[in-house]
């Protein structure tokens, strides 16, 4: 056991930091950035083009696919030193993190060349489209029908919660192929053209007032067959490769709120007393962040074994779980705090330009988004701990008789 | 970086392991639980003849001369197995505070005895509820002191303890446990490891080489990452047991397992141990070595392991419903000793505190 880099990763450390300083803006304050309107969008996209050129994109991805041919373990070092810069990843996370593994590991070689370096350098932006209205926990019970018509197939149905879709040139889309069989066996894999006449993308606005999710219609879209990722029937298998990615994507960026509960706690006077003095918040603090630093040993012990070769496994929910909860609880403490001004939710007159009632409202979201607290629990108890499933009223029949509520 | 055990250390823990599957079983822990005996001799002389009483005892002082990463993997098996021996006080307590801040003959005299299991060990540093400034007071080397609870005092051959000498300076004293001391066995919630009052009155002591506050700050910070192994071999126990009886155990025809309300109570039994294990880890590695932020670890590593281990052992006692709450089943032995562990150097109030004052 030990805390060093190898020499190997640490020249890869410091040149990363000599990159970032000469491309990036340090941050000032640590508040957490959300999504912004359309100038964002094409800062963020100049800034990841600039990345790429300079081959810090995909540092996993081989270098023909527009990577940079390096191990997970670069990939945590930038990580590491790029929490410290204001940057603009947010748009692609998805696209790299999710699309990127399915394109990987089930398009052709032809495709992977074309795609996936517009990919790296977010020339191209990628959505996932997996969820629709009566398929949330239950994704397999999906109902878009995708059909196939000479060498393409046509969509029709529709999708929920794709996060950037108004902004995305292609989409992973999950689709029923076959309704007649068991609702596993009748799925299949697709990439899409979102730009199409069929394809049309509704914003939903959330309850915290914000618009990062989107309904997603199919309507005679067309899909040439040559998009197709992995066997007609196969569309779990590749959909499971998808999530478990996003479950790596979202554990190791997760916020818990902690960090900006520590700047508070230094640093906000009531009554003329620095909250910092009072017992009730210092042992708040101090539970929290023994949850804080625990979640970053857990990530740094699974580095560990990926290091060796391993590969990280269904533990990553756990960092989900941990951080979704703790980051509602603390806003929640954090406004509580506050006494009854803790109400007001204005950017000039609430601390920390009103980020903890913003987080009340927009925590929620992170608690179902990617997988709820429940789909985490039943993940950790089913495939860590080997516990049995719940007896199901949809095995064993075709997916078109399974039982649904009302319409 | 590299937060994992090397192969040897994982041998280790697989023969501790094992030795212990063996030697020590529930009707051994029930046995000290069960009658007045303070602890298990047979089972100490094993674990003296295996050489762990000496692991971290330097060569020159006939130890093995093994570091904490050695110790701690043989802590959480200890704690796996609930054994009802003295060597948290022996091992972790005296053993580590006589090697760091004792004199050169204090050394000679007490380490070859600690590591062939001749001596036995403890610290002594609470007086009664809450943490009362200290009142023992040593005056020209003679020491007044009235010490509780005191784990193992009832056995133990010495102790190293906490006094105020004549300028109100706080120190660490040795005192051997001879006739001139008064010594009382409690009652507490886990009767498998003695707790006991040690009154001194008069009594010879010798400063422990000119050991103070400071020294013995930076001894419960080791010892807090010591115990936490420990701790979450203690949890990894109780969630096991619980999962092994909820698969096997059915109602409304299916095993209880199986039912959503179980599942998700053992996945948050199983989160809080893998922080507090990733914790730990990251607290061992910093005692082993000796890195700037041990304090802030340790504190991290004990409030942790102490959180998971209440929560684990008493949600382990829900899931066996009614039968968790008999005599019989195992259950309570781990609730107890979450409780027991969670006292032993210091309650969650004061560790919490020691986070808060590291980060502000």
């Amino acid at each position: 056991m030990d805390f060093q880099d190898t020499s190997e990763l640490a020249a890869f450390r410091s040149n990363v930091k000599i990159w970032l300083e000469a491309n990036a803006t340090r941050r000032t304050d640590k508040l957490h950035m959300g999504m912004e309107g359309d100038t964002a969008f094409q800062e963020a996209k100049d800034w990841y083009k600039k990345k790429a050129d300079d081959g810090f994109a995909c540092l996993t991805w081989a270098k023909e696919y527009g990577g940079a041919g390096l191990t997970s373990l670069h990939e945590v070092v930038w990580t590491q030193e790029v929490e410290n810069y204001k940057t603009r990843d947010a748009h692609f996370v998805i696209g790299i993190g999710n699309c990127g593994p399915a394109v990987m590991h089930f398009a052709s070689e032809e495709a992977k060349r074309k795609l996936l370096p517009r990919m790296a350098s977010a020339e191209d932006v990628w959505c996932q489209l997996f969820s629709e209205p009566s398929a949330g926990s239950d994704v397999a019970g999906l109902r878009t029908r995708a059909e196939p018509d000479g060498d393409h197939w046509v969509l029709n149905g529709q999708k929920i919660w794709t996060s950037g879709a108004q902004y995305s040139d292609y989409g992973v889309v999950l689709t029923r192929t076959d309704p007649t069989i068991s609702k596993y066996r009748g799925l299949t894999l697709f990439m899409i053209d979102m730009r199409q006449s069929g394809v049309e993308v509704r914003p939903i606005k959330q309850m915290d007032g914000g618009g990062h999710f989107n309904e997603v219609f199919f309507n005679n879209a067309i899909v040439p067959d040559t998009y197709r990722l992995g066997e007609v029937g196969g569309g779990w298998t590749g959909a499971l490769t998808v999530l478990m990615s996003e479950r790596l994507a979202i554990s190791g960026v997760q916020p818990t709120g902690f960090p900006q509960f520590l700047d508070l706690v230094k640093s906000l006077e009531l009554n003329g007393q620095l909250i910092a003095n009072d017992p009730l918040v210092r042992d708040r603090l101090a539970t929290w962040y023994s949850q804080y630093a625990g979640l970053q040993a857990v990530n740094k012990r699974m580095l560990t074994a990926v290091a060796k070769g391993g590969i990280a496994g269904a533990e990553a929910s756990l960092g989900k779980l941990v951080g979704a909860v703790m980051n509602q609880e603390i806003a929640n403490f954090a406004c509580q705090i506050f006494g009854p001004a803790g109400i007001v939710q204005d950017t000039e007159l609430s601390p920390e330009r009103a980020h903890f009632q913003q987080q009340v409202l927009f925590s929620p979201g992170v608690r179902l988004a990617g997988g709820t607290d429940e789909v985490m629990r039943n993940i950790l108890a089913e495939q860590v701990l080997g516990l049995p499933q719940e007896p199901r009223a949809d095995k064993g029949i075709p997916f078109q008789d399974i039982p649904t509520g009302p319409a | 970086m590299n937060l994992e055990f090397s192969e040897e250390q994982l041998l280790i823990r697989n023969q501790a392991r094992n030795f212990l599957s063996q030697e020590c079983s529930a009707s051994v822990v029930r046995n000290v639980l069960d009658t007045d005996t303070p602890f298990d001799r047979a089972l100490w002389q094993k674990i003296v003849d295996l050489g762990w009483t000496a692991m971290s005892i330097p060569e020159t002082y006939g130890g093995l001369g093994l570091g904490y990463l050695e110790l701690c993997v043989i802590a959480e098996e200890l704690g796996r197995s609930l054994a009802p021996v003295p060597f948290s006080s022996s091992v972790y307590l005296a053993t580590e505070a006589i090697k760091s801040w004792g004199t050169e003959p204090q050394k000679q005299h007490y380490l070859p005895k600690l590591a062939t299991g001749e001596l036995i060990g403890t610290l002594a540093i609470n007086e009664g509820l809450g943490s009362p400034s200290i009142a023992a007071r040593v005056f020209e080397g003679k020491l007044t002191a009235d010490k509780i609870p005191v784990p193992d005092g009832d056995i133990a051959d010495f102790t190293v303890l906490t006094a105020c000498d004549e300028q109100d300076c706080v120190g660490l004293y040795v005192v051997d446990l001879d006739a001139g001391v008064q010594r009382e066995t409690l009652t507490s919630m886990d009767p498998s490891r003695s707790q006991a009052r040690l009154v001194f009155d008069n009594v010879p002591a010798q400063a422990l080489g000119v050991a103070g506050e400071t020294q013995l700050t930076e001894l419960l910070d080791r010892v807090a990452v010591l115990l936490a192994f420990e701790q979450i071999g203690g949890c990894q126990a109780a969630l096991d047991m619980g999962i092994a009886y909820t698969k096997e155990r059915y109602a409304f025809g299916r095993p209880i397992a199986s039912f959503q309300a179980i599942k998700h109570k053992f996945a948050d039994m199983y989160v809080a141990l893998e922080l507090a294990r990733a914790n730990a880890y990251y607290g061992v590695c910093a005692l082993s070595s000796d890195a700037p932020d041990l304090p802030l670890a340790a504190a991290t590593a004990r409030v942790s392991a102490t959180d998971a281990y209440y929560f684990i052992s008493k949600e382990n006692i829900q899931v066996h419903g009614g039968m968790g709450f008999t005599w019989e089943f195992d259950c309570h032995l781990y609730y107890r000793r979450a409780q027991l562990l969670s006292g032993l150097i210091g309650t969650q109030p004061k560790w919490k505190e020691n986070i808060s004052q590291r980060l502000i």
